[in-house]
């Protein structure tokens, strides 16, 4: 049953490619069946590999074959399952098939139905290879991969220019976090002599001391790759833009799978990572700041899905934030219970403007509490998980993160205290989202109710987004994979303090957006409050600050070297050559007395050579 | 006939000199004829060192080739005036430098 591990990649890349070369000919209901299918076949083959793999308790590792032989580097296309891989490929295959169903009906107007699917299916296949790899080679390509299937969804409405340029701005800004990755890489391969991820940890772990400089530049380059593909400091700046794509996409891409792989990069490397404790800070520190700095600016958006957008870099924030104390299995369960809530959220974002032709704005909705139900219920339940209300599936793994940063020596309350601060403005916006959207008066009447193909997946998604979490059962075929953290007993008044801390946030938000007993009017349109305002607005000024920085320099760069300036020099060659064809082809007059006159000249050369005048 | 015999170094300088003039003629000139002309010259001056090689060593050889060359010199002339009539046709004059047809 094992060996039936590269079938699940195999599914949706022979999908894709069989819609690739029919051109879209195909009928659409048998594009949906293959593109959904495919991915629901590989979700299938995961459940019964996974039950195999539990039954055996050990890592499987599979060679495909030898994909490069240089010298002694040899990267297989290999894959090696564990806990860790399991975990992944479940969210990857699980919330991809739901996301393909509810795609089906969300699409089903669109002229590139099947180009969407292929590209979709590409993307898991890019995906799984990611989180099979066996070495960090294979790993990249699949990093790559999931890029460039990134960029054709996200421009996947090409014919709109600022679509085109969303996509190319999400491609720049991960290619510097990819170039980062490569350099890692190499540095990696230089002092380990290897890229096969178990054979690299064991050679680190002999070869290098907790605390050595190569270890702490090795992780902050794997960091810098992570921070570009997961929307981090400083490489975020793409992700709002990128909500320019389809729903469905911004679900599997922008909140359950490509940004969770810069997560999975640092999990899965951790044995490098705890090597270099500066490198771990530094994640910490990462994840805490931009967690909040997305949080403030999710608090002034209007658009549902810059909204959602922001709140998926507030959330892999924390996830990076257990990563860097070494809350190791806590990060990868917030990456699970993430994708349910998250995946919940957009697609029932996507419910919303798909029923309501494609409004976006939700001061410009209101009131959809009674009219459309099955979303009502599928982003209340979405935004209770997202705010880690008590007994929701986020409020487990948020809950293990912030206890476990807290035990932190040194940093640990500090890190604790901001994760909270990040805790109450996620209940507080996503409340905010919820309470203006759903509650108040009707100002735009849905003029379609979502189906059955959308219905079906946002049911699912809230029955695992509410019990997801407990028994901590995406915890348990982790426990192999990570060193398990030591028993550790927070004090009553932690733990409640961290509970009560969203229920505060809802209670504000509820004042605010439907109560009205707060008024916050006077605080906002004040002066200082309006500047606030527009800051958080756009995101800490981020955009407006690389533009300065990098857009215009480069712009100007390329302007001044417009003209091929390396072609002068070639161009000294060509006019060197032109000079002398202009010299020599004056001789050529075609006057007889020239030539015997230049005759004559030669014969007394010849002459005084030969008599010895000249030698 | 006895008496004092003429240096061949003498007749080479003559012939040299002569050549030289002829030479001279054919840069200088631009009239197709006296081109020609300046060319019988050359043939000549080659022609009469000859004939002072063959009286060096006593022999009539050197005027034998004197007198091929003198056939050479009639035919090539013959071919020549042909050519100069030709031009004459196509250009309307005899200048030599205005038939640069061929310059590069």
């Amino acid at each position: 049953m094992l060996k039936l591990l590269p079938l699940i990649p195999l599914f949706p890349l022979v999908s894709s490619i069989l819609l690739m070369v029919t051109l879209g000919k195909m009928p659409k209901r048998i594009v949906a069946i293959l593109g959904a299918g495919s991915v629901g076949l590989a979700a299938v083959t995961t459940l019964l590999v996974g039950l195999a793999f539990m039954e055996s308790g050990q890592p499987h590792h599979q060679i495909l074959w030898t994909w490069i032989h240089v010298g002694n580097f040899s990267p297989d296309i290999a894959f090696y399952l564990d806990g860790l891989t399991l975990v992944m490929m479940s969210v990857i295959t699980g919330v991809g098939f739901l996301i393909h169903l509810f795609s089906a009906e969300f699409m089903e107007d669109d002229a590139s139905f099947s180009r969407y699917f292929a590209y979709l299916n590409m993307f898991v296949f890019a995906m799984l290879i990611l989180v099979m790899a066996d070495n960090l080679l294979l790993l990249y390509l699949g990093w790559e991969g999931v890029g460039a299937c990134s960029y054709l969804l996200i421009g996947f409405w090409y014919q709109d220019p600022t679509n085109g340029a969303a996509a190319r701005k999400a491609f720049v800004v991960t290619r510097i976090g990819d170039a980062a990755l490569a350099v890692g890489l190499f540095l990696l391969f230089t002092e380990l002599g290897t890229l096969d991820i178990q054979p690299l940890a064991e050679a680190a772990k002999s070869q290098w001391q907790v605390g050595d400089t190569l270890p702490v530049i090795a992780c902050l380059l794997l960091l810098g790759g992570a921070v570009g593909k997961s929307a981090q400091l400083p490489l975020h700046t793409w992700l709002p833009d990128a909500m320019a794509g389809p729903t469905p996409v911004s679900a599997l891409i922008h909140a359950a799978t490509m940004v969770t792989a810069g997560v999975y990069l640092i999990a899965r490397t951790h044995e490098l990572f705890l090597l270099a404790p500066p490198a771990m800070l530094a994640v910490a520190l990462v994840g805490l700041i931009t967690s909040l700095m997305a949080a403030f600016t999710a608090l002034n958006q209007h658009d549902i899905k810059r909204i959602l957008a922001y709140s998926t870099i507030s959330q892999i924030g924390y996830m990076f934030l257990a990563l860097g104390v070494g809350a190791w299995a806590a990060g990868i369960f917030h990456l699970v219970t993430h994708a349910f809530f998250k995946a919940l959220l957009f697609l029932a974002a996507g419910a919303v403007i798909h029923c309501l032709h494609h409004e976006h704005n939700i001061f410009k909705m209101g009131g959809l509490r009674t009219r459309l139900p099955v979303v009502f219920w599928s982003f209340l339940i979405g935004s209770a998980a997202l705010a880690a209300l008590p007994l929701t599936s986020g409020f487990f793994s948020k809950d293990m993160i912030l206890l476990q940063a807290y035990e932190l020596p040194k940093f640990g309350p500090w890190l604790w205290a901001g994760g909270l601060l990040g805790a109450l403005l996620t209940a507080i916006y996503s409340f905010r989202l919820v309470f203006v959207v759903f509650f108040g008066e009707t100002k735009m009447e849905p003029d379609k109710q979502p189906g059955t193909r959308m219905a079906v997946p946002l049911s699912l998604l809230c029955v695992l987004s509410l019990v997801g979490g407990f028994f901590a059962l995406p915890l348990v075929p982790l426990e192999s994979v990570f060193p398990v953290a030591g028993e550790h007993h927070p004090s009553h008044l932690i733990e409640g303090i961290s509970i009560a801390i969203p229920l505060i946030g809802l209670a504000i938000a509820y004042f605010v957006y439907l109560g009205g007993q707060l008024k916050v009017d006077g605080l906002v349109n004040s002066s200082g409050g309006q500047v606030l305002k527009k800051f958080w607005f756009s995101g800490w000024a981020m955009d407006w600050l690389y533009d300065k920085l990098w857009v215009r320099p480069y712009k100007f760069l390329a302007y001044i070297l417009r003209r091929e300036c390396m072609d002068d020099i070639y161009n000294v060659i060509v006019k060197f050559c032109q000079f002398l064809f202009m010299a020599l082809s004056r001789t050529q007059t075609g006057r007889l007395r020239w030539y015997a006159t230049s005759m004559v000249f030669g014969l007394i050369l010849v002459i005084a050579l030969l008599q010895g005048v000249i030698q | 006939m006895d008496g004092v015999s003429i240096p061949l170094d003498h007749v080479l300088l003559l012939s040299a000199l002569l050549f030289i003039c002829g030479l001279l003629g054919l840069m200088m000139r631009r009239n197709i004829i006296f081109i020609l002309v300046s060319l019988e010259v050359m043939l000549n001056a080659s022609a009469v060192a000859f004939v002072a090689a063959g009286a060096r060593w006593g022999q009539a050889d050197g005027q034998i080739v004197f007198m091929m060359i003198l056939a050479v010199a009639a035919a090539e002339v013959a071919v020549g005036l042909g050519l100069v009539l030709q031009i004459q046709r196509r250009f309307k004059n005899l200048d030599m430098d205005d038939a640069n047809r061929m310059r590069g």
